[in-house]
């Protein structure tokens, strides 16, 4: 990662002249035109048609896209393992992704508050370059608007994505059949406690970084190891345990996973000891769960597990017939309790 | 994690509660005092592993759930200030009164902000000289040492722009409170491990003996508690009741004399109301003569707030134990999470809120 | 109430006027706590710490105490069984 230094040397617009985002930035007139290309068009454009129309043209190559839709609005804004903007190109491609969708274009559009420091920006911007050029994809299209605000550290991101279906699979949760596997592909709550470890008044030490990263690489190893996947979804807020009630809702069927099975890093579950939050609950960006055939899960974990090895790629549960429909969990006591959906923001607890 | 997962062991735990079975011959009634317990219990289903015969009482012991109501409002009051940084445990932001909330107020634009220690608000006081810094001090005996550290450290600072909305409880007033309403059907104690790592195991002798009741001060863990209730049962059979330590791990019989002292220099006891249980006398811990000048209410000249608590609200029936949550008839249909009628379905250690969470397959 | 979690003390600050402050490592993340209530404690000693305070230190020695008295507790059983 290059050092704040490094960055504002780099950063070409001039910091002397604009240290910070203005009014005028977001205006649609000179200023805003210097800012589209020295920073957007610099940072997006290196192998796109430098058109500049109001939309992008795009050739398909096959009957069937997917396409995507995600705001990002993190604070902080910088955190071990990534930013908002690696997190905004990442989060919109592993969308895609669920779908069995190779990631092809994104759009991406700034909200940013004025006072906003332009090297804040440019060190974004940067990062969703960097982001997108490992993914595959290419930013073709976005949009700037500078408002008013308090306090100056304002920065959200919008990004859609389309992404190209090279598959025949239905690949969501109506295809999800009792007896199913259930596997997750890496150990779960990295991504909100390397949030939390830098968070005002909740900081602590240590190494725990961001699972951040593009989930497409994995899916594909699946899909084309002829890997029946019935239904993909990656856990974000509310984490393993909401991922797989709104799979359950869906597809009508109960889950029933082992506690013992899920995969958490030392460090995130003392982190979450620390502060009395469930690993289950907290959010991942680089990890999904993936529901195969039972015939086909042990083949489906050893190609996660190819995939990023250290991450511990487990098979956690199995679909069944359960009526009502819950996600049920087995403890390590052998007790059997319903694994409920996180409700409102998590909040650290004293007791 | 070391000291901690160990105590989570499945055969263990089965083989305590055969142990439990083996040894009960008669119905029993055992009170866990603190939230974090009642906790442990409904997560793990430690209450599904015992006999039939043993009952699990879940207790007040949950300080985000007996902070008065009138307190939350105040504390909303001070918040909308625009020079006040108002600080808090996280899980206090969500406490409702009056249909409003901390939360509530941030997203009004109250400057309020989540903190670990109460002592990161001396240092937000130190580091914003210009805004007037308020901590909502709550908690047991266990949290109150690190209180009065906070305000020790202000006062040697000399600080003027800090002070604290206090609702310090103490746990034996209220263990003998409910011993001593009419229809009480506690039989015996699990005393609340961390509240006794702070005060010792030895003050509740005197419980003990006058109430006859046996006191096992015990930990968090799974283990801790079946431990817990294999001591209270063991003395239940055979009549006894003395004070035992589950937790000697943590808990010495004196205490921490070093906490205790500086909470004898910085507070002093004073009656308090909780919120469900009503005012219990000597309950409460307030602020020294000496230390007034960090005593938000006095600072903000806060007379009482008027405030209402819903009516099919049972929060106080589920605090004195009389009724477990699923019995409330607004247990998930008016109160959930996300629009709580009150306390402990918003604080995550309230025994509503673990009932909630941790559903019973049953 | 009380959600106090056991780590290790693995650096101890120059003490101020103010308190006796030190770093505790619990299991792979660390935090800054304030050790002014276990003044006996050491670099190596495992505390107990609850919103940033040790507020007492763990007794090494006891703690196989939940497995011991679970053994002894089967110790009598079988003796009861066997009868004089």
């Amino acid at each position: 990662m290059k050092s704040p230094v490094e960055f504002a040397s780099a950063c070409p617009v001039s910091l002397k002249e604009y240290p910070t985002v203005t009014m005028a930035h977001g205006g649609g007139g000179k200023l805003m035109h210097d800012l589209l290309e020295k920073i957007f068009f610099a940072a997006f454009d290196a192998n796109s048609t430098p058109n500049r129309h109001d939309s992008a043209i795009l050739e398909l190559p096959v009957n069937r896209i997917a396409f995507t839709t995600d705001s990002y609005v993190v604070r902080p804004i910088f955190f071990p393992g990534g930013d908002i903007g690696s997190l905004a190109v990442h989060g919109t491609v592993n969308d895609l992704a669920m779908s069995g969708a190779r990631p092809a274009w994104l759009s991406a559009a700034f909200i940013l508050h004025e006072g906003l420091p332009m090297e804040t920006l440019w060190r974004v911007v940067c990062s969703m370059r960097e982001a997108a050029r490992r993914c595959g994809v290419r930013i073709v299209t976005g949009d700037t608007k500078v408002v008013d605000a308090t306090t100056g550290e304002g920065l959200y991101i919008n990004t859609s994505g389309i992404g190209v279906v090279e598959h025949s699979l239905q690949i969501g949760a109506a295809s999800v059949q009792s007896g199913d596997a259930v596997l997750v592909n890496g150990d779960v709550g990295r991504h909100g406690m390397a949030v939390m470890s830098v968070r005002e008044g909740l900081s602590f030490q240590g190494s725990i970084q961001s699972d951040s990263g593009p989930l497409f690489n994995a899916v594909e190893a699946l899909l084309s190891n002829q890997v029946e996947v019935h239904c993909l979804r990656d856990l974000t807020r509310g984490g393993l345990a909401s991922a797989l009630n709104e799979i359950a809702e869906a597809a009508g069927h109960g889950i029933a996973i082992e506690e013992e099975a899920i995969p958490v890093r030392g460090d995130v579950h003392a982190a979450c000891e620390m502060l009395g939050l469930d690993p289950l609950q907290v959010a991942c960006e680089g990890r999904f769960v993936a529901f195969v055939p039972e015939r086909d899960a042990a083949r489906a974990l050893e190609i996660l597990r190819s995939q990023e090895a250290e991450a511990n790629a487990k098979v956690i549960g199995r679909v069944d017939r359960r009526e009502p429909p819950w996600v049920v969990m087995k403890n390590s006591l052998g007790s059997l309790r319903a694994l409920d959906t996180p409700v409102g923001e998590l909040l650290p607890r004293i007791c | 994690m070391k000291y901690l997962d160990e105590y989570r062991d499945g055969a263990t735990a089965r083989t305590y509660a055969q142990e439990i079975a083996r040894i009960t011959t008669r119905p029993w009634s055992i009170m866990e005092v603190c939230g974090g317990q009642t906790h442990s219990i409904v997560k793990y289903g430690i209450d599904t592993l015992l006999p039939a015969g043993i009952a699990l009482i879940h207790g007040p012991g949950c300080p985000v759930c007996v902070t008065p109501v009138d307190l939350i409002d105040k504390a909303i009051l001070i918040a909308s200030r625009p020079s006040v940084i108002f600080c808090s445990f996280g899980d206090m932001l969500r406490v409702p009164s009056n249909g409003d909330d901390l939360l509530a107020a941030k997203a009004r634009g109250s400057d309020v902000r989540i903190l670990y220690s109460p002592t990161d608000a001396v240092q937000l006081a130190v580091s914003n000289p210009g805004r007037e810094v308020v901590f909502f001090a709550i908690g047991f005996e266990t949290t109150a040492p690190a209180t009065a550290m906070a305000v020790w450290q202000a006062a040697q600072l000399g600080l003027k722009n800090f002070s604290l909305l206090v609702s310090h409880v103490l746990a034996p007033p209220a263990m003998e409170a409910l011993l001593s309403s009419p229809d009480c059907r506690v039989q015996a104690f699990l005393a609340a491990g961390h509240v006794c790592a702070v005060t010792g195991s030895e003050i509740y002798e005197a419980m003990a003996k006058r109430f006859h009741v046996p006191v096992v001060v015990t930990g968090f863990e799974p283990l801790d508690i079946l431990q817990g209730v294999l001591m209270c049962v063991r003395q239940l059979e055979s009549g006894q009741a003395k004070v035992e330590n589950q937790y000697t791990r943590a808990v010495r019989a004196a205490g921490n004399i070093h906490a205790q002292d500086l909470m004898r220099r910085v507070f002093q006891v004073a009656p308090q109301t909780w919120r469900g249980l009503g005012e219990i006398p000597q309950s409460g811990l307030a602020l020294r003569p000496g230390f007034e000048a960090f005593d938000a209410q006095k600072k903000f000249g806060l007379s009482s707030v008027h405030t209402c608590e819903p009516a099919e609200c049972q929060s106080g029936l589920v605090l004195q134990g009389r009724i477990k949550p699923p019995e409330c008839p607004a247990f998930r249909l008016g109160c959930t999470p996300e629009h709580p009628l009150g306390a402990p379905m918003v604080s995550s250690e309230g025994a509503c809120a673990a009932y909630f969470r941790y559903r019973s397959l049953a | 109430m009380c959600l106090a979690i056991p780590g290790k003390i693995t650096r101890i600050d120059e003490a101020d006027s103010l308190s006796r402050t030190g770093t505790v490592d619990f299991g792979g993340i660390a935090k800054s706590v304030n050790l002014t209530f276990v003044p006996e404690a050491k670099l190596g000693d495992y505390v107990l710490v609850h919103v940033g305070f040790a507020i007492s230190q763990v007794d090494e020695s006891e703690a196989n105490a939940v497995f011991d008295y679970l053994r002894e507790m089967g110790e009598l059983s079988e003796l009861k069984e066997r009868g004089p």
